[in-house]
């Protein structure tokens, strides 16, 4: 196991390299730049190059490069250009924001998906299963961010029932302790913070949580409707098991390895969502960084930010292929 | 101990809407706490929507509104603006005399004034903080210095990107309440740019003790100190509580030790909230009080909201640019009177611009001295347009039109809207029109100031200061990619008007200036002065707009 797992990270090493190759590449071929933005509306040519020279920018791409990479080896990852903060320490400050939304989303995908697309399967083709399909393909086929956008207009803005946007009140007097909002409030006795951010959570997690609730249903549903039609359940009821036995042990086991796939699939496309979901609802995580990083340019936060999230999807995908493994063991042979 | 008075309501209907035990529990507990705060004239706290994060805290390392609108409200200028106009009124100086051909400048300082560490102000620290904008160190701090470099020109050594004379020469404190400013060479932006926020006092103190000209540099990027970050110690009604980054708040409290009238509110809190429609999403549910820029379109929903949209006196101008160097026939003023004849200016402000906006006539605002009545005018007129063109001998000229996406300024707040009405009014004289969308971080500045790749553009400009060389003086004072001339008549006319000292005599010489631009050179055709807005709910009384942005909130009560 433990060679399993160290031949799959030894395999991450040169992807995270050309990784870092494109990024650089790709953020150095968009049109403007860091000091263009930065210098804002007064910018003149001039003041334009001089601040490009200072940063190093004028140097011959490699050699940006290099210098890029030295750092980064280091450990310094560099500063924000729009807040001047070390990028690693807004990204420990945004990554609880988002990871708590994902988490949340998550849960919420995980702990309907599996029970609905269970008792969809169960119920095949009556009016629950419609239903449940019906309900699928608009959570598919709906973007995220429409629906963010929808639950955001008639819930804070026509309802006045939930906070429109970001993680607690503005006046919310908080210690913060983990950086999670809801955690902190519980750390340090401060409850109506806890239910504040909880409170501010719930839109933005449905939005969130509406595509990875869709997939896991119907990949429960399928998974559960083939595992059905095997010939050992047809023997385990044949031999007298208790339905529930059947259920738990054989059939939904069986069904949830491509489902453990899928959540893990999903946790990476989830990041993709919640940079939408973040947007939508001024969420101040890793997603708010990524687009306000786009939009002015920002080099540092951009290059952390994206390998930050490529080095999160490859462990996440190690974890689910050592999850395959402590399923199913002939994995770790093959 | 945490406590929150917006959240009661939410916590109230939350009780009815779920059943999720522990928001429930949560709700209750809340609405039990009863922490509203806020009745009354004085007292109370102000939650304003802010558009963008500050830089940092420390005025002269900072020149955008995000990080000024803080900063304004914990500092104090020798001079300032009279609240609503662009006049110059007393700040930290009582008054100030100019001398020696306006190259010595005596401030009167307000006496009692003290920082926010408890330090005395006075001529000494006025005299420090010269000093040390002088002597500042480093090419990462000196490029951080916009506006510094742009009024005084060049540092004790220059290393970044200014590379002048430095105008500043020294600072004498004559005594406590006197300070003397001696400077090299006489600057019309002075007396008016002491107004700009960058150039605040801080506490000598306060700068020493945080270490704040340790400015640094690694890679594309900078790091600023903790006096920027954490101690801005200014003589302000404000003082700098905090700034939390994980809920992208800043909170300032009243400064109980103010040497004038002592600010209304107990607390301004600043919430950081980039997405203009989720500011108006906040300000309808009740969450904030106010919010700066909102969407001319939106100006009328919010009025029937029952919310006050401030509308401020226009201190800006958005122009179509011309640059002269791609097209030999844009090298003809006929070409460029045609172009002007040809746009309906009068058409796009009535039907595009914010409730407001007037047609401009000249690069600058009625308001800024120097504006003359009487320049050449270019009505709509396409009749005209087509017969100049005639003359010029100009057939099928097509023209590349660079317009900004992805951006909405004070100035121009839909520019690709206004790109094409101008585009349809242009064909329709007989000018092609290639039109070449390029976003505003996207490159538009780059291929427009930089590598002047275009015919035609919009910009604008929103103004720092009450004087003509921050307007036609800074578009057209020297040669630039921009609008691709060479005309030293037109330089040597903008730096004699500049120089001249006498304030009625500095005016004429601008209106000349301004009447010259529009007759004999058109370098680019002044569009329009569009008033930006800032909105407010119904308990906030006392804001007054300012067509500088240079809004305090002192004044300002919640009921």
């Amino acid at each position: 196991m433990l060679r399993f797992t160290i031949r799959r990270l030894l395999q991450a090493i040169p992807t995270l390299f050309v990784l870092s190759v494109l990024v650089f590449a790709w953020l150095r071929s968009l049109p403007g730049g860091p000091a263009t933005a930065l210098l804002g509306d007064k910018a003149t040519p001039e003041s334009i190059a001089s601040l490009e020279k200072i940063m190093g920018l004028d140097q011959p791409l490699y050699l940006q490069y290099f210098n890029f990479l030295g750092r980064m080896l280091s450990g310094d990852m560099g500063n924000s250009i729009i807040s001047a903060d070390p990028v690693l320490e807004e990204i420990g400050r945004a990554l609880p924001a988002t990871i708590e939304l994902s988490v949340v989303a998550l849960l919420i995908a995980v702990l309907l998906g599996i029970p609905l697309g269970y008792l969809s399967a169960s119920y095949r083709g009556r009016f629950f299963d419609n239903a449940t399909i019906m309900g699928t393909l608009a959570g598919v086929a709906v973007p995220v961010f429409f629906l963010g956008i929808v639950l955001k207009y008639v819930f804070a803005q026509e309802l006045g029932l939930l906070p429109p946007s970001s993680r607690q009140d503005a006046d919310i007097d908080a210690t913060r302790v983990t950086g999670f909002a809801t955690l902190d409030g519980m750390l340090t006795g401060e409850w109506d913070a806890t239910g504040n951010a909880l409170w501010h959570l719930v839109l933005p997690a449905i939005a969130l949580s509406s595509i990875p609730l869709a997939v896991i249903v119907r990949i429960t549903r399928a998974s559960v409707l083939d595992v059905l039609n095997e010939d050992f359940i047809r023997t385990a009821n044949a031999k007298g098991l208790q339905a529930t036995v059947v259920r738990t042990r054989h059939v939904l086991r069986n069904a949830l390895l491509p489902v453990s796939t899928t959540v893990g699939l999903q946790t990476g496309l989830l990041l993709g969502g919640a940079v939408l979901t973040e947007k939508v609802f001024v969420w101040g995580g890793l997603g708010s960084l990524l687009s306000e990083g786009i939009q002015r340019r920002d080099y540092p936060r951009l290059q952390a930010l994206i390998l930050l999230a490529a080095g999160v999807y490859v462990l996440v995908n190690l974890l689910v292929d050592i999850s395959y493994a402590i399923i199913d063991p002939r994995v770790r042979t093959s | 101990m945490a406590h929150s008075r917006t959240a009661r309501r939410r916590w109230t209907a939350a009780i009815g809407l779920t059943g999720v035990a522990v928001l429930a529990l949560s709700a209750c507990a809340e609405s039990e706490r009863g922490t509203d705060d806020a009745s009354g004239k004085t007292g109370g706290t102000l939650i304003f929507g802010a558009a963008g994060k500050p830089k940092n805290f420390d005025p002269i390392f900072n020149d955008d509104g995000e990080s000024f609108r803080p900063i304004r409200q914990m500092y104090d200028t020798l001079i300032t603006y009279k609240r609503g106009t662009a006049d110059l009124a007393p700040g930290l100086a009582e008054k100030w005399d100019l001398s020696d051909g306006g190259k010595t400048i005596t401030f009167s300082l307000v006496q009692g004034a003290k920082f926010h560490d408890g330090t005395a102000f006075d001529a000494a620290a006025v005299c420090f903080n010269f000093e040390r904008w002088f002597n500042m160190k480093g090419a990462a701090a000196q490029s951080q210095m916009i506006y510094y470099a742009d009024i005084f020109k060049g540092f004790a050594q220059n290393e970044g990107d200014a590379s002048g004379t430095p105008l500043y020469k020294s600072c004498e404190a004559k005594d406590a309440n006197t300070a003397v400013l001696n400077l090299n060479a006489y600057s019309s932006a002075l007396p008016a740019a002491f107004g700009l926020t960058s150039f605040s006092i801080s506490s000598p103190e306060a700068l020493k003790k945080y270490d704040a000209d340790a400015v640094t540099q690694s890679g594309e990027s900078f790091a600023y100190p903790a006096y920027a970050t954490e101690h801005p110690t200014g003589t302000g009604p404000f003082k700098f509580e905090s700034y939390d980054k994980t809920n992208n708040t800043i909170t300032l409290v009243r400064n109980e030790d103010y040497h004038g009238e002592k600010a209304k509110l107990d607390k301004i809190i600043f919430k950081i909230i980039e997405d203009e429609n989720a500011r108006k999403q906040e300000l309808k549910a009740g969450t904030i009080d106010g919010y700066d820029y909102p969407s001319p379109a939106d100006f009328k929903s919010l009025k029937d909201d029952g919310f006050d949209v401030l509308i401020r006196p226009a201190f800006n101008i958005m122009y179509l640019g011309i640059n002269q160097a791609n097209t030999p026939a844009l090298k003809d003023i006929r070409v460029r009177q045609a172009i002007a004849y040809a746009v309906n200016r009068e058409q796009l402000v009535k039907t595009k611009l914010p409730e407001g906006a007037e047609v401009a006539t000249q690069f600058q605002p009625k308001t800024v001295a120097g504006y003359a009545d009487d320049v050449t005018k270019y009505p709509y007129d396409p009749a005209k347009a087509k017969d100049l063109l005639k003359q010029a001998g100009v057939e099928n000229l097509t023209l590349k039109f660079y317009v900004p996406t992805e951006v909405s300024r004070p100035y121009m707040p839909n520019p690709v809207d206004y790109a094409a009405a101008m585009t349809e009014d242009l064909k329709a004289v007989g000018i092609n029109v290639e039109t070449v969308p390029r976003p505003w971080n996207g490159g538009y500045k780059d291929d427009v100031q930089k590598f002047g790749k275009h015919d035609l553009h919009l910009l604008g400009w929103t103004g720092d200061y009450n004087d003509a060389g921050n307007f036609p003086g800074t578009f057209f004072g020297r040669s630039k990619p921009e609008f691709g001339f060479d005309d030293k008549a037109l330089f040597d006319e903008i730096a004699a008007a500049d120089a001249v000292v006498d304030a009625t005599a500095h005016a004429d010489a601008w209106k000349q200036v301004n009447r010259n631009l529009l007759s004999k050179y058109l370098p680019a055709v002044p569009i329009s002065h569009s008033p930006p807005g800032i909105v407010v709910n119904k308990k906030i009384k006392g804001l007054t707009p300012s067509p500088l942005t240079d809004e305090r909130f002192d004044t300002v009560t919640k009921d």
